[in-house]
């Protein structure tokens, strides 16, 4: 393949070679070419004026969009794809890079792919009505909705209805898929375009079956949105069909592989990967050449970051209730180590975060340090300080996901790790535990809806729940909902295949890509809990007139997880082991590899409203803790005891994420700014050297909190991390806000 | 050989150098107007734990210690156990953890001094710069805790002096003024801070039926706080 060298030699002169120049290799690039930084952050450059005046017109469209609800306006007419609108600007003379979704700048399109029913309702909330025309179209097409539901069983229709199963993609994009949008960058779209054509050809040459005939289709398409990517950038006066040719053109031609997907699919997350140090060999490069210095360089990532800033989907008041906020996940992971211990930090990955300073606090892109031990000092403490500053910022410890992913992985949504452009996963939301074991307990009767589902037997007898009783019966349904929800997902995920397949992300995959299937659970602590009082102390079920257990009177103490006691953190780990185990008896759709999440995004407050009293106290309604946190207010040990009790959680069987938000006042963290900066970076550090695995960290007063609770208007910006993910905090609902603040700030004793 | 205890408190960052895990034992001979951990002060009570238990929770901790963190012991008046906290500490050497001691001073005897042996830091909590003062708010003289000051300078221990400060007892130039000699008096002390008096600590005092002495007096202000910082010089410096 030397005449690829050849081809390109102007668009690569400069770079040192490797096997990236003979086949698609990102990463192989990047470790070639990458120049780490062990300095700190002083040759940062703030924003340009020029910056700055587009930050202020798009903050007045912020506000916009804020006083009208939510959504500054939505396209009813067009169907989001990617030639479907004229291009847009926000200030055409003044944009260096380019791009919007639709036809003006924060206004949303709509994508029935996934369900009409959904872009209708959706349409409805905000007091639109989506256009004839695209009503008539897809009277004539079958969405990805319409083709879940003639194959879901009564059952799976239950289960869903009761919220045992919530929050699965059957209506909208399933999203969490990470094109490598760098390589229309590196690469250009002709090459690109050219190997798929030689990968479909190979399929052709093999034994046609079902497989190799999806696949065939697949890549059919996959080359035609390479060429309608092409002609994208065309309607915005740029030819990306070579590959970029500096600093500003490898920024553009990444970001329009972004935008081409963000056109194509509504997916709940939509992450952009890890580009901060790819861009960074294209700046080392001009600065070499004399044609960039620092300030342009960072108002390059300014801009590119507005960009993102910007992106939109059009979601019902449904879906807000399980995603608070907006999020789009535009999640870029930034540091990590390579395979060999060179830590990937740049001045690229100090310019990604200098964005919060120069463009101001936000939640998107969701901003994701990959932590190691190894990363430099100075780069550690500058993170420790953006979050300080601006609670913005999450960590994931990139020594335990290296292991499994190597070195250029990325994290999509909120924790879930995959190869750039050579894994993916089908994205499974997450079942209920808490009301797993209520159903147990009942035999089958979910004392919530008074509807029967699962196996049927007598619900449980006796004044006091027997320990090693409910253990069985909890076997029993657990099997019965592992099949049933792997089931589920498999339809789910046959049918998206079918009819919303992701032809520009994975345009942007190898051919032979790795799939994973990615489950989840909500409410392990308040299950934890609940066992470990059912077994420490005693439970006395309260029955309604027909023999159900509605309630639960518990005398005597019991060990509570998030307090470092292995009487209840065993039990913990143990509910996660079980659930991986059985989940994995169950075969998947392309034989993908089961994963598992302990991860709730701000669903945890939906899921507590569909489930009754449980018997560590918890009251019918009320919240569960997000992600694997322990329950608000349960820790009395302090800080490092809670943190201590989720590093427990084994991420071998949890590959797909262990969330954990951690909220702590600022006294608490240290007297000086230098301290709390010093004490956050020894805090991580301690925490990922025990083998966790994700921790949002907030640095601020509860007392902010309620004040931005009761006007809103006056912290517009106010930003906080969630569950794997950061909002403005005017964004969540009441409901979800009141839940925020009643969860554990760690203070000063 | 056992303690006893309150609470241990995983997180701490304002008590010594770095991120620590904080003791607090149980019992205190005296009696501070301004106490925010009155259910630390009866002798009886607590939780009884060996050594190595306590230990084994401080090992938990060890990952977040950084270079600078480690292990506080507070009270209650950590004094009143000191065997105890020596033998603690002596186990914390051994296994390269930083000791920190949060005391009064008020007791002076061998095993405090055996204790002092092996000692990295010693917060001390001087309450009053005169012996009046220590009379009525504290409830022991003044003597003991210079007696203490002058032991941690024979023995070079670091001390960070602390105060709390309560407008219309001690929060004055002159208190500040003594407090800033005291400090300067000895080369081991390395640092002054001033706490700000704070009623965070008065529905604990309802809850147990005791009286809060203090409830009398205001709180300071942020500037308060700063302008009195600003007489030292051994202050923490923002």
């Amino acid at each position: 393949m030397a005449d690829l060298k050849e081809r390109f030699k102007e668009y690569w002169e400069g770079f040192k070679p490797g096997v990236w120049q003979e086949e698609i290799n990102t990463r192989d690039f990047i470790v070639s070419n990458f120049t780490p930084y062990y300095g700190d952050s002083s040759f940062l450059s703030g924003p340009t004026e020029r910056t700055k005046k587009m930050n202020d017109k798009l903050n007045e469209l912020f506000k916009k969009e804020r006083e009208n609800g939510g959504v500054l306006d939505i396209n009813v007419d067009v169907v989001s794809s990617l030639c479907n609108y004229p291009a847009a600007y926000l200030d055409k003379e003044n944009e260096i890079i380019v791009g919007y979704q639709t036809d003006a700048p924060l206004k949303r399109g709509v994508n029935p792919f996934g369900g009409i029913r959904m872009a209708r309702s959706a349409c409805e909330a905000y007091g639109y009505k989506l256009g004839d025309s695209v009503e008539e179209h897809f009277e004539y097409r079958t969405t990805h909705n319409d083709g879940v539901f003639r194959v879901y069983t009564d059952e799976m229709k239950l289960a869903r209805h009761v919220g045992i199963i919530t929050g699965l993609p059957d209506a909208y994009g399933r999203g969490r898929i990470i094109g490598d949008y760098r390589r229309v960058a590196l690469y250009g779209i002709d090459y690109l375009i050219e190997q798929k054509t030689l990968d479909k050809k190979k399929v052709g040459e093999g034994t046609m079956d079902v497989d190799s005939i999806r696949l065939s289709e697949e890549l059919f398409q996959q080359i035609n949105f390479l060429n309608k990517l092409k002609q994208m950038a065309a309607m915005y006066g740029y030819d990306i069909s070579m590959p970029a040719r500096d600093t500003r053109e490898a920024i553009q031609w990444t970001y329009f592989a972004y935008l081409g997907a963000i056109k194509e699919q509504n997916g709940a997350a939509m992450s952009l990967g890890r580009t901060s140090t790819f861009f960074d060999i294209y700046v080392c490069r001009d600065m070499e050449r004399g044609i960039l210095d620092e300030e342009h360089a960072q108002e390059l990532i300014d801009d590119f970051v507005m960009k993102l800033r910007s992106a939109r989907h059009l979601r019902t008041p449904e879906y807000n209730e399980l995603f608070g906020g907006d999020p789009m996940w535009i999640t870029e992971s930034v540091g990590g180590i390579t395979t060999d211990n060179v830590p990937l930090v740049t001045k690229g990955s100090y310019r990604m975060l200098n964005t919060l300073y120069n463009l101001g606090s936000s939640p998107e892109p969701n901003l994701t340090i990959l932590w190691s031990e190894r990363l430099p000092e100075p780069f550690k403490k500058f993170c420790a300080q953006v979050s300080v500053d601006t609670d913005s910022i999450q960590y994931e410890n990139d020594d335990l996901m290296r292991m499994e992913y190597g070195d250029d992985y990325a994290i999509a949504c909120c924790v879930s790790a995959m190869k750039v452009g050579k894994q993916m996963q089908f994205f499974g939301a997450r079942f209920n535990l808490p009301k797993l074991l209520l159903l147990a307990i009942n035999g089958g009767y979910d004392n919530m809806s008074g509807m029967k589902l699962g196996p049927q037997m007598e619900p449980m007898q006796g004044d006091v729940l027997n320990y090693f009783e409910v253990r069985g019966r909890l076997d029993v349904y657990r099997e019965w909902l592992c099949k049933l929800y792997a089931n589920t997902m498999n339809v789910i995920h046959y049918m998206h295949d079918k009819y919303a397949y992701e032809k520009t992300q994975m345009a942007l995959h190898d051919t032979d890509v790795d799939r994973m299937m990615a489950f989840g659970i909500a409410g392990l602590s308040v299950m934890a809990d609940s066992l470990s009082a059912i077994k420490f102390a005693k439970v006395k079920p309260i029955r309604d007139e027909q023999g159900y257990i509605i309630d639960f009177e518990t005398e005597g103490d019991f060990p509570k997880f998030g307090n470092d006691d292995n009487r209840v953190d065993k039990i913990a780990q143990g509910i996660i082991q079980r659930v991986s185990a059985e989940l994995k008896k169950n075969p998947t759709y392309r034989n993908s590899r089961h994963t598992l999440s302990a991860l709730t995004i701000t669903s945890n407050v939906v899921y507590g409203k569909k489930t009754g009293s449980t018997p560590d106290g918890r009251k019918k309604g009320e919240p569960f803790a997000p992600g694997a946190n322990p329950m608000h207010n349960r820790e009395v040990n302090g800080a490092v005891a809670s943190l201590n009790s989720v590093a427990k959680l084994q991420y071998d069987y949890c590959k797909d994420g262990i969330s954990n938000t951690f909220s702590i006042v600022p006294d608490a963290l240290g007297k000086t700014k230098e301290q709390r900066v010093a004490n956050l970076v020894t805090i991580l550090d301690g925490y990922f050297a025990n083998y966790a695995h994700h921790l949002n960290v907030n640095v601020l007063n509860k007392e902010k909190l309620m004040e931005a609770y009761e006007n809103p208007e006056a912290y517009p910006n106010l930003t906080i991390r969630v569950s794997g993910y950061a909002v403005n905090f005017h964004k969540l609902s009441k409901e979800q806000q009141r839940e925020v603040i009643s969860r554990t700030f760690h203070e000063t004793v | 050989m056992e303690c006893r205890y309150n609470s241990i408190q995983t997180l701490g960052t304002v008590d010594g150098p770095g991120v620590r895990c904080i003791l607090f034992l149980q019992g205190c001979p005296l009696r501070c107007g301004y106490c925010h951990n009155p259910e630390t002060r009866p002798l009886e009570g607590g939780i009884t734990a060996t050594v190595n238990e306590i230990f084994e929770r401080v090992l938990r901790c060890r990952n977040y210690f950084g270079k600078e963190g480690g292990l506080t012991v507070s009270g209650g008046e950590p004094l009143l156990q000191a065997e105890f906290v020596r033998e603690l500490f002596i186990k914390c050497h051994e296994n390269g953890i930083n000791t920190c001691l949060d005391t009064s001073g008020c007791i002076i005897n061998d095993k405090v001094e055996a204790l002092l042996s092996v000692t990295d830091t010693v917060l001390l909590d001087i309450k009053m710069t005169n012996d009046n003062d220590y009379r009525r708010h504290i409830g022991c003289g003044i003597e003991n805790p210079l007696k203490f000051l002058e032991l941690t300078a024979k023995k070079n221990v670091t001390v960070w002096i602390r105060q709390v400060i309560v407008p219309g007892v001690n929060a004055t130039e002159e208190n500040i003024a003594l407090l800033n000699d005291m400090a300067n008096r000895y080369d081991n002390v390395k640092l002054v801070e001033l706490l700000p008096f704070r009623k965070l600590c008065k529905a604990k005092y309802e809850q147990r039926g005791e009286e809060f002495v203090f409830d009398i007096y205001d709180t300071p202000t942020k500037e308060l706080m700063a302008s009195l910082n600003a007489g030292l010089d051994k202050g923490i410096k923002e």
